[in-house]
């Protein structure tokens, strides 16, 4: 998930010291929201029963991975983040967070929330949890992000991680549904994040950061944009035919990646002076229904897990 | 004797403070929590303890 509040850094209440706010800031609270919801959902999804206790705090150390890479992201982006619209409010380039706090915060915090999460859950979870804090902190953020104009694809694995990582700290492994969740994210990665590098004018081209907007143009983005709802369909699918799928799940399925792929060839359609005369309404409205889509996707696997509990539901 | 008053630091920081309080209280919570849940769990929670304890060798089955 993207945050995409813009932040005004003019304002006069700008504090010139950090406060206890500005560090939460850094652990990008937006995205740890999705974190906690697909990793709490892969956590009780799983055919094993975990202790209520030890599953909220492991969901909990989870989030705390997530925005501890959050924070490393932070570090390493501030250059970028200093000149993008939507980023420029950002602790660290808004001046009230040092770049090493900001580092010495997201090491610490991965650090404690490997280790919590392997003695609160299982140490497997906890190196899978570690290897995505690496891959989005040193992966993505570090190699991929400035350098291929498929940073999202690539990169969008870390964000896709938290379902499975939830489902590890049931069964301690992984298994068709887990990945079948992983890939869920996976694919729904590139047209949530395109179209917001459509509506996002300029952002990323005057960070020079290699968005599939800026390398291969907007028509492109478009394109692709269909592409990868068009394969995401069968992926939604699948998922919604393994074992934690259902007829309930099946269906929401269905519906949802009609509509996904319907957005996305409206958005095909239009060139750019149609989307400049409504300002970017479809691209805006698609943007937001990605985020409903990826919401009601993952309800229907919980509702699937609610009704087999009471004899439903499930093949 | 009187108390001095604060120094700007402090109340400047105040907020900071209070939250990095709250966050370590709940912290120490959560591991509180955890181990009571981790040993209500029934798991073995006794070794040998530095002698031969029989009671916890698990039965041959033959």
């Amino acid at each position: 998930m993207t945050d995409v509040r813009t932040h005004q850094i003019d304002s006069p209440a700008l504090s010139p010291e950090a406060g206890f706010g500005d560090y939460v800031a850094l652990l990008k609270p937006r995205v740890m929201s999705l974190v906690v919801f697909t990793a709490l959902v892969g956590l009780l999804v799983a055919p094993v029963p975990v202790h209520p206790f030890v599953g909220l705090t492991s969901v909990l150390f989870i989030a705390l991975g997530a925005g501890a890479s959050g924070a490393l992201n932070m570090w390493y982006d501030a250059d970028i983040d200093r000149v993008m619209r939507r980023t420029r409010g950002r602790p660290v380039p808004a001046g009230k967070v040092a770049p090493q706090e900001a580092l010495a915060v997201g090491l610490g915090l991965s650090g404690i929330a490997v280790v919590m999460l392997g003695l609160a859950a299982n140490w497997f979870a906890a190196g899978f949890l570690a290897f995505t804090i690496f891959f989005y902190a040193v992966v993505y953020t570090i190699w991929l992000k400035r350098a291929t104009p498929q940073n999202i694809v690539i990169g969008g694995a870390a964000g896709a991680f938290p379902p499975m990582i939830g489902w590890a700290c049931a069964t301690g492994g992984i298994s068709v549904e887990s990945v079948a969740m992983f890939l869920l994210i996976f694919m729904w990665t590139p047209p949530h994040f395109w179209a917001l590098a459509l509506f996002m004018k300029g952002d990323y081209e005057n960070a020079g950061v290699p968005m599939l907007t800026v390398t291969h143009g907007r028509r492109a983005t478009r394109a692709h944009i269909l592409v990868y709802s068009v394969l995401l369909a069968p992926v939604s699918v699948g998922a919604a035919l393994t074992g934690i799928g259902g007829p309930v799940a099946l269906a929401a399925a269905v519906v949802l990646n009609v509509l996904f792929v319907v957005g996305a060839l409206r958005i095909w359609r239009r060139d750019e002076v149609q989307a400049a005369a409504d300002a970017y309404a479809v691209e805006k409205r698609f943007f937001r229904f990605s985020l409903a889509y990826l919401f009601l996707c993952f309800v229907s696997f919980l509702a699937e897990a609610a009704l087999k509990s009471w004899g439903l539901g499930g093949w | 004797m009187s108390f001095r008053p604060d120094h700007e630091l402090h109340r400047r920081r105040m907020g900071r403070n209070l939250g990095i309080g709250l966050v370590l209280v709940v912290f120490v919570g959560l591991v509180f929590g955890l181990t009571i849940a981790k040993i209500s769990g029934g798991g073995q929670i006794s070794g040998f303890d530095h002698s031969v304890r029989p009671e916890l060798v698990p039965e041959e089955t033959q």
